[in-house]
């Protein structure tokens, strides 16, 4: 069913009474050309990508739960493709731009809002570090402007410019980045899948692989065993929960990251600000609740719930980067389980079990990687080939040393 | 309106002014907002968030969605406050929100009209068209249209602060069960911390015409009070809401400090965050009375039975002259007892069950409901429905109780879920769900004040429990009217309706999360107090299950929302993080010096002199000074490790990538630090000052990286070695002496020569400084003939004057930070500029460092074919041809070659503009080693720079090193 | 959280600076197979559970500590000094 302006006042006379399911709920079947485990943001778009794409669309998407329940639930709704590295840049610019088409693709309004995303610099040092990755967004095509501080004055006021601290020299902003409705982005992949004839199986959980001298020949689930050509994981923080189903053992590490809501407020952030040095971050949402968020708690958790240190840690780093945001009120802190890899970067790659696949590793940067994510997943599935803008995502390139480590900060998945 | 009995909170001696929308309003002293409004005749005093309905307050406490205003103004200005449970005072300034136009005219209100084409999740289907509509045209009106109070714009200038409790037993609530188990468990000794969220201890029952004993719930609940202050073993705090449970028995709570008073008492806070350590926790926070669905349920003057009773009862204030009551079970019916007995005309009792007798005298209506209201601003009538028809009912006020939901909230902070009871129709918690924490009485679903008293003896150790009301509340569920048209409110504050609730459902959006994302219901300022579980029953009910199996969303933290200024307390101003001052500041002040942020350290950036007007030309005169005189430069931002024991050899050779055990005493060795993955960590100095005593440097911003990691590696790697490491980076203030005459200076200080064989490159050892005990490094980080002098960090700022002294007479002075980065990039020495995690030893150059002779953290990876040859890029120096300066962040590109991704050779890393070489820089280039001689062009697309730059070895400056090895 | 250093007693979790999985104090020898150093460096169990690990006091006494926590209920089942 088509949706619409007019649709939506068509409806309205009628009492909405004509709207339609969004998505069937099947039975799952016996047999599937391909299962992806995980029906977050990635497992959506993995599958509405395979059956757009490559016409494979006997497909069938497990979710433990509710679809989009995963970290495509629970994030800070950031898109942004202001990558320093090849092998990220490349694969977030192509994210970015199926972004941009993603509402008029799936004919759901996800209300990607290009507001602008500002990371602030306090330091000659960082407006060098940032000139470098601007001038990589650049030449990726992408845009990217270093403001001095009085460009930053100009976008956003409110910020303390005079910190004795971390005075704000200046800035880069990425115009084309901003935030998106983070459900309505698994609603409408769903709706679209759906619409392919994809079966989207809620309340089924994986519990096992059937692998036969090491290919995969299936899964076993809470709701039966069920048969597949191959099989795709995407399931985030429970990536190394599968994947040991599997035998597997990944460089990737489970960690808590922690967001943020204030009660509703009238407008007064311009899209997104970052402030680096103090791990802060904030935009607010169309409702007008300012959400933002910080850095990991830092130990191994799969209680999807944060700590207070790290909570309290946000919120002095927040009201010292933007004073006026100690008059709101915090409303609700949330946590996710991010599958914090040893780089920081992800993993989209086959694995040691044949038509067995991989893709996780995403740490805290997979919502706005989720349309690239699912493109580059369902060739990966389709073509048995990595995708170009995604070739640099292998698992075994910690074993050649070709890391991509945009923080620098080695193996410590906690640092990342 | 006030009426003559109650209002036990009462001054009614002394009036309170405040304001409202900038009109002076009076109350009395013990009001809240809320209640002062309603006395003064004003029900409305709020609008919702999607259609701009009028609104008045449902509730007389923290979980009220409706009456919600601004107070204060500027950097004091704190929306969405709720008036149920501010405190009037004095002065106090309030704000109406969310309308355009008057509250009673609000322009928004036409949104109303448009309901039936904003059914939940409409915003979905639509304004996909044209493609940048959204941010132009779309975003903006619905961006200016939502949100309900407003920041100032302005800093927030209040105080607060945050502090820590310990107790044995956290007692969250002092209604009947929290009050029995404080005064329980105090009597018996333990160290009691009882948490209330109102003004005083007592919970409902000051709210209700109970006895205990002898006496009235306020008077009892006084004198329990009373002798919890006289124990001092218990400490009682009002005003304080826990916030959230956390792991380890820990937990948050807001202490409104200040919020109640008009002035704030010198040195007090205006609210406080607490965390409070609990050896066990008994959660005593009664429970939230439900609203139930029927058309236009949503009108000011709508209540909860409970809040009608707490308004009547602590407050002498009747919401309106006539009031009916609507309910479900036999708590309601107290409500038209109690309002009688006020001398408050209640016009109809309705109780939704067939077959019961309410014991009252109104008129009453069994096996009824309320099938329609009326009235614009405020309740006016409404009709009721039974077997014998629809009946039209007069009042102002409708007080409505479908029921009780138990506050579990904070048993779920930790991913617990409640169970549900059919007997109560309600949610409890499941013990154990937050470890050593218990829920009693009403939050544990015993209702009646006996229960609760005895739930409370019990939990603080058992006694003799005061006689109490112990009625049965004979609740049959009832949640929403069927077979009527109109709209029926889920969610008061963000206008769900159970046809909203309907629609999702219709989608497939079935799950309670999908339910709740798509109508945003329960996602208002009360987190779904009053609106969770009735939109639970009407999706069970759609779904043909029961609640139990439809589930429920999350609870998490806050209970109740909190001032991030509160959370953030006085570490947010100024103090975010350290800031730590160098032995040289005061002088550096003294001289002018402009600053830079070096990590946590405030160091001297340059120091300008005479006509210099900018940075440059103040660095370059000190890099002069240290190339042809002598320049003093305070360096003790360095990390410095003390290294002694027997072992302390081996664990130089684990950390270093280079051989420290061939080091002979009174030596210093230039090291890398490599990461376990091969990639460099860090580089610095190791001295060698006796046989088992060594000091090494880091640089300043890895010094505490590199000191945990030296821990790890005695600790927890080699448990067993005889070394120990301590951090003396404050306790050794150092500078740097550095340039031709930094050898005379020296001489003149000490008072001795200081011959090469004596004291040679790269020597160290001890010196006297005028009777100081001091270390002496002969070691450059310029290429100069230079030294650094350590003295203890109390001598430091003496030394420094003391040294710049001598260096203006022999022609130099001290250099800031500009001058030692052009210094240092003139001779070729790398920072974290350059070492950025990502770089390995060969790509520095330094592959030949990491000794084959012996084993060093990461050696083993750094064999890796990913991590050396010619594929990566490699450090080099980069001299600009002709005009232009080099920027770092510029990246590298063939000449003539149009820049893309795929032509990308590398990057600069540090630039400068030497005032004897010209704009000179480091980078990396891939394979630049062999490229040594070619061009290249440097492109910084931001800065609009392009300069044609000659890539060669990364060592400008007297690259034989003769000058610093003098 | 609170974690109760064999040293100080029990404190509160944000004197404490996590490192990960407690193997990362069995480090292979420099002649182990690559394969070893693989999982030493990169490669973890990341369980759903009990989970060994190393912390540091580093707000406090600096231990190093080998604590076993779970990783679902972040309960504290034992601490100890690594040295």
């Amino acid at each position: 069913m088509g949706y619409s302006g007019f649709k939506v006042f068509l409806e309205g006379l009628r009492g909405n009474t004509g709207w339609k399911p969004v998505w069937r709920d099947p039975a799952p079947k016996a047999h599937y050309d391909v299962i992806i485990i995980g029906g977050g943001g990635h497992g959506l778009t993995t599958a509405y990508y395979l059956a757009k794409n490559h016409g494979i669309t006997n497909v069938a998407v497990l979710e433990r739960g509710y679809l989009g329940g995963g970290n495509v639930g629970r994030n800070t709704t950031i898109v942004r493709a202001n990558y320093l590295l090849p092998g990220n840049s490349e694969f977030y610019s192509h994210s970015l731009k199926l972004w941009e088409g993603m509402e008029q693709e799936l004919n759901y309004n996800t209300m990607m809002s290009q507001r602008g995303i500002l990371n602030l610099a306090h330091s000659d040092g960082q407006m060098d570090a940032f000139a470098r990755r601007g001038n990589q967004m650049r030449l990726q095509g992408d845009d990217a402007v270093l403001l001095d501080a009085q460009g930053v004055r100009d976008h956003a006021s409110f910020l303390n410019f005079d910190s004795q601290r971390f005075p704000i020299r200046g800035g880069l902003l990425h115009g084309r980045g901003g935030t998106a409705r983070h459900d309505a982005v698994a609603w409408g992949y769903a709706r679209g899948a759906d619409q392919f004839g994809v079966d989207l199986i809620q309340n089924c959980e994986v519990t096992g692989f059937k692998i036969e001298a090491g290919v995969v020949k299936g899964v076993e689930t809470t709701r039966g065993s069920i048969s597949a050509g191959k099989v795709g994981m995407a399931v985030a923080g429970r990536t190394s929960q599968v994947a040991a189903m599997a035998g597997l053992r990944l460089p990737v590490e489970s960690h808590a990251l922690q967001a943020f809501v204030s009660e509703g407020l009238k407008p007064v952030v311009p899209g997104v600000v970052t402030f680096g040095m103090g791990h802060f971050y904030v935009s607010q949402s169309d409702k007008g609740g300012l959400v933002f968020g910080g850095d990991l708690d830092f130990y191994n958790s799969y209680a999807a719930r944060g700590n207070m240190p790290a909570m309290e840690h946000v919120m002095e780093a927040g009201m010292a980067m933007m004073p006026m945001l100690g008059n709101a009120k915090l409303l609700r802190g949330w946590g996710g389980i991010m599958d914090m890899s040893m780089d920081g970067s992800p993993i989209i790659d086959r694995t040691p079990v044949q038509n067995l696949y991989l893709n996780g590793g995403w740490c805290y940067g997979g919502f706005k990687a989720t349309p690239a994510s699912g493109w580059c997943y369902a060739h990966l599935l389709a073509t048995d080939q990595p995708h170009p803008v995604a070739s640099r995502f292998t698992l075994n390139r910690f074993e050649t040393g070709q890391l991509l480590d945009e923080e620098g900060t080695g193996p410590r998945p906690n640092r990342h | 309106m006030r009426v003559e009995t109650g209002g036990n909170r009462l001054n009614r001696d002394r009036a309170v002014r405040f304001t409202l929308n900038g009109v002076s309003r009076a109350g009395l002293a013990g009001d809240t907002l809320s209640a002062a409004l309603l006395a003064d005749g004003q029900v409305l005093q709020g609008r919702s968030f999607k259609y701009h309905r009028p609104r008045g307050p449902v509730t007389a406490g923290s979980e009220e969605p409706n009456a919600l205003f601004t107070l204060g103004q500027g950097g004091a200005q704190m929306p969405n406050m709720r008036g149920t449970t501010q405190e009037i005072f004095d002065g106090l300034q309030a704000a109406t929100q969310n309308h355009v136009g008057s509250l009673r005219h609000d322009a928004m209100a036409v949104n109303d009209l448009f309901s039936r084409f904003l059914s939940a999740g409409f915003y979905y289907k639509t304004f996909m068209w044209p493609r940048a509509f959204w941010e132009r045209v779309y975003e903006p009106i619905i961006r200016a249209a939502a949100g309900l109070g407003a920041l100032s714009g302005e800093d927030s200038v209040e105080r607060y602060d945050r502090a820590w409790a310990h107790c044995d037993l956290l007692i969250i609530g002092s209604g009947p069960a929290g009050l029995m188990a404080a005064l329980t468990a105090g009597r018996r000794g333990e160290r009691v911390l009882l948490v209330e969220e109102d003004m005083r201890l007592g919970g409902r029952l000051d709210a209700e015409s109970f006895a205990i004993g002898d006496d009235t719930g306020a008077v009892w609940a006084a004198g329990i009070a009373a002798e919890l202050a006289s124990l001092p073993n218990v400490r009682v705090m009002t005003r304080t809401t826990v916030t959230g449970a956390y792991d380890g028995g820990t937990y948050g709570a807001y202490e409104r400090v200040g919020e109640h008073l008009g002035t704030i008492p010198d040195g007090a806070p205006r609210g406080c965050f607490w965390r409070i350590v609990a050896g066990r926790a008994i959660l005593a926070g009664g429970a939230h009375e439900r609203m139930i669905g029927f058309p236009n349920n949503d009108r000011p003057g709508i209540m909860q039975a409970s809040a009608v009773r707490a308004y009547l009862h602590r407050y002498g204030v009747a919401p309106a002259r006539r009031i009916a009551v609507f309910g479900n079970n036999d708590n309601a019916w107290r409500t038209v007892t109690d309002l009688q007995a006020a001398g408050v005309e209640v016009t109809a009792l309705i109780d939704t069950r067939d077959g019961v007798t309410p014991t009252v005298d109104c008129p009453v209506y069994t096996g009824a409901q309320v099938v329609e209201t009326r009235g614009r601003l405020g309740l006016r009538n409404l009709d009721v429905r039974d077997a014998n028809g629809v009946h039209r009912v007069e009042a102002e006020c409708l007080a409505v109780s479908g029921g009780w939901n138990p506050s579990v909230h904070l048993t779920c902070h930790m991913n617990g879920r409640p169970i549900w009871r059919d007997d109560i129709a309600a949610f409890v918690s499941v013990a154990g769900s937050v470890p050593n924490l218990q829920a009693i009485g009403a939050a544990n679903g015993d209702f009646s004040t006996a229960a609760a008293l005895r739930a409370g003896v019990e939990a603080g150790g058992g006694g003799e429990v005061p006689k109490a009301e112990d009625g049965p509340v004979n609740i049959t569920p009832f949640w929403h009217v069927t077979g009527v048209k109109g709209r029926q409110w889920l969610d008061f504050q963000n206008d769900v309706t159970v046809k909203d609730v309907t629609l999702a459902h219709r989608e497939n959006f079935r799950s309670v999360e999908h339910m709740k994302r798509y109508t945003t219901l329960g996602m208002a300022t009360d987190q779904g107090k009053l609106s969770n579980v009735g939109g639970l029953a009407v999706l069970a009910e759609l779904a043909g299950r029961e609640i139990p199996d439809v589930g429920t969303t999350t609870f998490r933290p806050p209970y109740t929302p909190v001032p991030v200024a509160a959370l953030a307390g006085r570490t947010a101003r100024g103090q975010f993080q350290p800031h730590r001052l160098t032995p040289s500041d005061g002088l550096s002040r003294e001289r002018n010096a402009s600053f830079v942020e070096a990590g946590q350290w405030h160091r001297a950036a340059w120091f300008p002199e005479g006509e210099e007007t900018t940075w440059k030309q103040s660095a370059d005169r000190e890099v002069g000074w240290v190339r042809n005189a002598v320049g003093v430069c305070d360096v003790t931002t360095l990390g410095k490790i003390d290294v002694q024991g027997p072992d302390a050899v081996r664990l130089l050779d684990l950390i270093y990538a280079g051989k420290m055990s061939t080091l002979k005493p009174g030596k210093v060795r230039y090291g890398l630090m490599l990461r376990e993955d091969g990639l460099v960590m860090d580089d610095g100095t190791c001295a060698r000052l006796g046989d088992d005593r060594y000091v090494i440097t880091t640089t300043t911003a890895a010094a505490g990286e590199v000191m945990a990691h030296v821990e790890f590696c005695t600790q927890a790697l080699h448990p067993e070695w005889q070394v120990s490491a301590v951090s003396v980076t404050d306790q050794w203030a150092q500078f740097a002496v550095a340039g031709p005459q930094s050898s005379a200076l020296l001489q003149g200080l000490l008072g001795h020569e200081l011959t090469d064989a004596e004291w040679p490159f790269m020597g160290c050892g001890p010196v006297q400084i005028g009777g100081v005990a001091g270390r002496l490094f002969r070691i450059s980080f310029s290429g100069e003939m230079a030294y650094e002098i350590a003295v203890p960090a109390r001598y430091g700022d003496a030394l420094a004057r003391e040294l710049t002294a001598r260096a203006q007479a022999l022609g130099g002075g001290l250099y800031g930070m500009e001058a030692l980065n052009i210094l240092r990039v003139e001779k070729g020495f790398i920072t974290h500029a350059e070492i950025d995690g990502r770089i390995s030893a060969d790509d520095l150059g330094m592959g030949r460092m990491v000794s084959p002779s012996k084993d060093c953290i990461g050696k083993v990876m750094s064999q890796r074919d990913g991590l050396h040859g010619p594929q990566r890029k490699q450090l080099v120096g980069l001299r600009a041809v002709g005009e232009g300066r080099l920027l770092s962040g510029a990246h590298l590109f063939d000449v003539g070659v149009e820049p893309a991704p795929d032509a990308d050779w590398g990057h600069v890393s540090s630039a400068c503009v030497s005032p004897s070489l010209g704009a000179i820089a480091l980078g990396f280039v891939v394979n630049g080693r062999a490229r040594h001689g070619e061009q290249i062009r440097a492109l910084d697309l931001l800065r609009g720079n392009d300069v044609i730059c000659e890539i060669c070895d990364p060592v400008f400056m007297d690259p034989e090193g003769g000058r610093m090895r003098g | 959280m609170r974690i109760n250093c064999p040293l100080c007693g029990a404190r509160d979790l944000r004197e404490f600076s996590y490192l990960g999985d407690a193997r990362l104090a069995d480090r292979p020898a420099a002649d182990a197979s690559a394969q070893d150093w693989q999982d030493y460096v990169y490669l973890r169990d990341n369980p759903a559970g009990p989970h060994a690990e190393l912390w540091q006091h580093a707000q406090g006494c600096r231990a190093w500590l080998r604590v076993r926590r779970n990783t679902v209920t972040h309960e504290i089942l034992s601490v100890e000094r690594t040295r």
